[in-house]
């Protein structure tokens, strides 16, 4: 039992590592898409979020001004593609893949700039703190007996609450981003530009405003998404560090029928395979690459078995072009 | 239609003073006046390009003329947008609704003005209210929790009025308003049309149906080829008269059908059930005849299973039980490709989504069906030589314009030329049955006689004709005759010539011929 | 008098021409990457004189460029761009590539037959691993409504850990902790570097297999009854189902085709350059930058395979380049976003002569 209960604690501990980062990103294509505007450059956004978040991580030693500054970063590029969306009507998939060969390409292009021709940073002397983390040991240390051990480290509960707090703020940012879709006047008026921007044009709705502000969150987001990695998890960027979690998170955005809550399921199935990766893994029964398929696997199946045809915001993709 | 203290004549509303519009080298408005006072339905009339929706679109701020002066009540304005125009009280209703379709009809109603609560939230409660207040003052009939998706079209229309009463217009322009609505919900927007001008408010209607006008219209001006006509007293002008008006020249419209004896079946239906997209039984039990030489057409409301019954016979859509035969074989369940072999064409109810590939040019739309026949391919490799003339041939016999078009996109042509691209390609297959839905929706009248000619041509070269409209007129005027669809069954039938629209109003409402 | 009309002529033919804007969009992707030369230290003159120079220094080099390294390119640009005619966005090339190229090593591998039947059956595999991975897509779409570009992404990930998966077999693997395949056997292999002097080492005769794709692709696409309704399905879906054309049948078809583009490209690579897979530890991105050469190339397969090579004789001279290679990956976004932007140009340019409508 106690067994069963460690290995379920390093199981949600490996989750919780690998859900975040898809999950700020799953949560900006939300935005994105559900305003209309198809943003496959969430992968490049993370990528400069990466590299950004390492980079002034490193030489100013603050994780929050590098977690902020990853966030702005990634919407720069983000306010890139809005540009050549929005008010240059591009097609929306090209302009996203041509900012993740950008971003990737300046993010090593900076790094070397950097970091004396290394395409990999100095690792952050501090990382995002774990928030709770001077409460459990305060509780391990002063607590008698049973209570105690509850906190102590590598236990379960230490596995799977004292997460860093980037963790936190994703999942809170589901509840933030789910009440003003649906609570809020700019949530409404978000969810008409993506269905019928021509509607919600005639009824004096700033479509461009709308979509501009929707792209920008989008970039901040992914970018955020991307320093959880490099102030978290790792404490360095290097080139392969994002590698098609990007696209994995619009994958989650797809299966979660564009909603922040389904968006949030379908990083955490992500995020609990590789989760399941790491235990499985070192048993060392079942093949490395045969399991690490699961994650993907498990989704197609999901698909088929679940959700059927997703509701695509209805202008999604489409240039809003006035007739005029 | 009373006019007597509604109509208040010393308060213009409305002063539009020679108005001149051009698009580059084109006229569209070439000086146009109109008058419109408080509580007065004032309809505008003309054919399809003819500048009628330039013009409305100029009042609501979408254009702006080139030359010209509009008065509000009075006094001079310049409406620079849509906010301008909200602002002096006019609201514009789109012939294409402008709903978003996920959202409820409260939701699409505030958008935009939305009444709040602190911290940026929407006060729905307060939303529904003001809906419900308006809805029942007007008596525009609405659910507002009701999602947009889910209701028909006449509630979507009632919306649409809704969304500008709400922003406390006073002048409403509605365009083309009843071109998707049934008979019946056409009876329910008159009668809210009187109820706004008892209000107070103003009204323009957009429009060419005659009947209309005569039902619901105070005064009508009549443009045509972007110049001011004339303005007249509805009272007193006779639908022949302003028809004439409107195209220039004496219309006919009695189609003249010489008396020819049916000849053998050609579609045989029987039986036939049918589940709807919401596994809802929509056909339940449907028995319908079409012999050579004849027309049969469907009377009926919109949502009675009509489409649900063109789309399993033209095999976009699977009966559940049933038989269908086709000269004598067996057309249950086929594919379009089988069907079409087995000598099914149609006409679509949606040009746009069902009829042609926008994208592709005249030329290739006409082949869409024949691709694969001789002489447009040999062995897999297109003929463009070919298909070329064939195009060019058509678009001359047809009055296609504008000529020399087969290679331009379909799309690029206007409605009219593009259902006769379709009918083009339809007639010219020849096969013995032809289903027409709709055909004339959205055509003006010298359009919707030119289509009527065709039909009937087919029926007298002893095609089999099913014709499935929702303007009785026209199904009352083709066909030989009239079977009446309601709740998925044929429950009535009467010949062509004794119909009485009455009567089928009667059917197509659920009562039967013999209750009095 | 008329030569200025001729002129006049001349510049609406280059405004409308989608060519001039994409040559445009490259002069814009060098001036910028000048710019992140000169910021790194480098002189831009002196590496684009290197850059240039390297791609045509020598015929072996030529030979790099516009053989070696462009047929890969040429291929999965044809595949995306093929798949863009027809409505879908292939995504997939990614993991139809792989795929491709594990089939051609097992046969390339494990088979023993001499070269005129070994090469075409190496090919014969992998074209029917790049059907089956484009096409299974496709059956999900059909018959689950499961949205293909989700499904691609995944599938993509799974060729890729399966081809890790199989490179790691016993049977497979070259074995001392090696992390790559045994070879494919000589009678597999199709470098034609001997024929010719001045080739470079490993130019292999898949170039020839890709230029008669190139021709193939657009004849199916523009003179053939399947590339009309394959296109007429791409357009519009419920108009061509109406006019009796079979759209399931067609996505399927089209998306087949597609897989097989891409996974011939990972076929050939196997076989005329690298004679094994290796392990990856990361995407190798050929699929993906199909996409860039389909865009770049306006999705008609000419342009394609002028985007092919471009794009090939870039990569191969950044290999080259005294500057840092993602230089070429910056100014490569630059041009595929200019040419994006430059729809908004060519609506600038219509619309002014516009005559208007109603």
């Amino acid at each position: 039992m106690d067994q069963l209960l460690k290995t379920l604690g390093i199981v949600l501990n490996a989750t919780l590592m690998y859900t975040p980062p898809l999950l700020f990103a799953a949560l900006g294509s939300c935005c994105s898409e559900k305003s209309g505007v198809i943003n496959i450059g969430i992968e490049g956004m993370m990528t400069i979020g990466a590299f950004t978040g390492a980079a002034v991580g490193y030489f100013s030693g603050d994780p929050w001004l590098a977690f902020i500054c990853a966030g702005l970063a990634g919407m720069v590029f983000a306010l890139i593609h809005g540009f050549a969306c929005i008010t240059c009507k591009a097609d929306q998939t090209i302009s996203g893949t041509a900012i993740n060969f950008l971003a990737g390409g300046i993010a090593v292009y900076v790094c070397r700039l950097l970091f004396a021709g290394n395409t990999e940073t100095h690792p952050v002397p501090n990382k995002l703190p774990r928030i709770f983390n001077g409460l459990f040991e305060w509780c391990n240390a002063n607590l008698g007996g049973k209570w105690g051990e509850a906190f102590a480290k590598n236990g379960f509960l230490d596995n799977v609450f004292n997460t860093y707090a980037s963790a936190y703020i994703a999942f809170i940012l589901v509840l933030v981003i789910w009440f003003v879709f649906y609570k809020t006047r700019f949530g409404l008026r978000l969810r008409a530009v993506g269905e019928h921007p021509q509607a919600a044009d005639t009824l004096g709705v700033n479509v461009s405003l709308v979509r501009y502000i929707c792209v920008a969150l989008s970039g901040f987001l992914a970018g955020l998404g991307g320093a959880s990695i490099t102030l978290a998890t790792v404490s360095v960027y290097r080139p392969s560090i994002v590698i098609g979690q990007g696209f994995i998170a619009i994958a989650a955005v797809i299966f979660g029928k564009f909603k922040p809550q389904g968006a949030m399921l379908g990083c955490i199935l992500f995020g609990f395979c590789n989760g399941l990766k790491v235990v499985v893994g070192s048993n060392g029964s079942i093949p490395v690459n045969i399991i690490s398929m699961i994650p993907y696997v498990v989704t197609i199946i999901a698909l088929i078995l679940f959700v059927g045809k997703a509701h695509v915001p209805a202008a999604n993709g489409k240039p809003y072009i006035k007739s005029k | 239609m009373e006019e007597n203290g509604r109509i208040d004549m010393s308060r213009p509303t409305v002063e539009m003073k020679n108005i001149v519009k051009m698009f580059g080298s084109f006229k569209a408005n070439d000086g146009i006046n109109l008058t419109v006072h408080k509580g007065e339905i004032h309809a505008i009339l003309g054919e399809n390009g003819a500048g009628k929706s330039t013009l409305m679109n100029i009042l609501y701020g979408l254009y702006h003329p080139t030359s010209g002066q509009i008065f509000i009540n009075g006094k001079e304005v310049s409406i620079s947008g849509p906010n301008k125009a909200i602002e002096l009280g006019i609201g514009m209703v789109h012939q294409h609704f402008m709903l978003v379709q996920p959202f409820t009809v409260a939701e699409n109603i505030i958008l935009g003005m939305e009444p709040m609560l602190p911290g940026g939230r929407v006060n729905m409660k307060a939303a529904r209210a003001k809906v419900n207040e308006i809805s029942a003052r007007y008596g525009l009939e609405v659910n507002a929790d009701a999602k947009i998706e889910d209701i028909s079209v006449g509630m979507q229309q009632r919306a649409e009025i809704l969304k500008v009463l709400y922003r406390g217009a006073d002048i409403l322009i509605l365009d083309e308003p009843t071109a998707s609505l049934t008979p019946q919900e056409i009876e329910e927007l008159i009668e809210i049309m009187h109820n706004l001008a008892r209000e107070g408010k103003t009204v323009i209607l957009i429009t060419h149906k005659l009947k209309e006008i005569k039902a619901a219209a105070d005064y009508c001006t009549i443009i045509r080829q972007g110049k001011y006509i004339n303005t007249v007293r509805v009272a007193d002008t006779t639908e022949q008269q302003l028809a004439a008006m409107m195209v220039g020249r004496s219309v006919e419209f009695k189609v003249d059908k010489a008396a020819i004896e049916p000849g053998e079946v050609a579609l045989e239906v029987h039986d036939l059930h049918a589940k709807d997209y919401r596994n809802v039984e929509v056909l339940r039990g449907l028995d319908l005849t079409v012999r050579k030489g004849e027309i049969v057409g469907i009377a009926g409301i919109d949502g009675n299973g009509q489409t649900e019954l063109v789309e399993i016979l033209t095999g976009l859509k699977k009966a559940t039980h049933g038989a269908i035969t086709m000269n004598g074989h067996d057309a249950y369940n086929k594919t379009p490709r089988q069907l079409f072999d087995m000598g099914i064409s149609s006409i679509p109810a949606d040009r746009h989504k069902h009829g042609l590939v926008l994208d592709f040019s005249v030329e290739d739309n006409l082949i869409l069906q024949n691709a694969d026949e001789k002489p447009y391919s040999n062995h897999g490799a297109l003929n463009f030589k070919a298909i070329d003339e064939h195009a060019k041939e058509l678009i001359e016999k047809y009055d296609i314009r504008p000529r020399g078009c087969e290679h331009e996109p379909a799309g690029d042509l206007s409605g009219g030329n593009q259902q006769k691209v379709i009918i083009a390609r339809e007639v010219t297959n020849d096969k013995d049955l032809l289903i027409a839905v709709n055909p004339t929706r959205g055509l003006d009248v010298g359009a919707i006689e030119y289509v009527h000619k065709y039909i009937v041509d087919q029926r007298n070269k002893h095609k089999a004709v099913l014709l499935v409209s929702f303007e009785l007129d026209e199904v009352m005027s083709l066909s030989d005759r009239i079977d009446v669809i309601f709740e998925g069954k044929i429950v009535g039938s009467m010949s062509g010539s004794e119909a009485d629209e009455k009567k089928l109003g009667l059917m197509m409402a659920g009562g039967s011929a013999h209750e009095e | 008098m008329k030569n200025s009309i001729n002129t006049k002529r001349f510049i609406e033919k280059l405004q409308e021409s989608a060519f001039t804007y994409t040559l445009i969009s490259i002069i814009i992707g060098f001036i910028v990457g000048a710019i992140a030369l000169l910021i790194a230290g480098y002189n831009p003159i002196e590496s684009y004189g290197k850059l240039f120079g390297v791609i045509f220094r020598s015929s072996k080099n030529i030979s790099y460029s516009f053989i070696e390294y462009s047929v890969p390119y040429i291929l999965t640009g044809l595949s995306v761009a093929f798949a863009f005619k027809t409505g879908v966005f292939n995504i997939g090339a990614e993991g139809q590539y792989v795929m491709g190229s594990v089939a051609a090593m097992l046969v390339g591998a494990f088979v023993k037959a001499p070269a005129f039947i070994h090469i075409p059956l190496c090919i014969i595999a992998a074209l029917a691993a790049g059907a089956l991975w484009g096409g299974l897509v496709g059956f999900l779409k059909i018959r689950f409504g499961a949205h293909e570009v989700l499904c691609m992404i995944m599938f993509n990930w799974i060729a890729y850990y399966f081809s890790n998966f199989i490179v790691n077999l016993d049977w497979v693997n070259v074995g001392d902790g090696k992390t790559w395949s045994v070879p494919i056997a000589d009678t597999a292999k199709i470098t034609i570097s001997d024929w010719l002097p001045g080739l470079s080492p490993k130019a292999h005769f898949g170039v020839f297999i890709a230029l008669i794709c190139v021709v193939v692709i657009y004849y199916i696409i523009n003179r053939t009854t399947l590339g009309f309704k394959l296109k007429a399905v791409g357009f519009n879906r419920s108009a061509a189902e109406y006019a009796g054309i079979n759209a399931n049948g067609s996505v399927l078809t089209a998306l087949s085709i597609s897989g097989m583009l891409a996974s011939l490209a990972g076929a050939l690579q196997v076989m005329g350059v690298t004679y094994k897979v290796s392990q990856f530890a990361g995407q190798e991105g050929y699929g993906f930058q199909g996409i860039t050469v389909a865009l770049i190339g306006g999705t008609n397969p000419f342009g394609v395979l002028l985007g092919a090579e471009f794009f090939g004789a870039m990569k191969f001279g950044g290999t080259r380049f005294d500057a840092p290679s993602e230089i070429v990956d910056i100014i490569m976004g630059c041009i595929v976003l200019c040419i994006a932007i430059s729809s908004l140009l060519k609506m600038m340019i219509s619309s002014k002569k516009n005559k208007g409508g109603v």
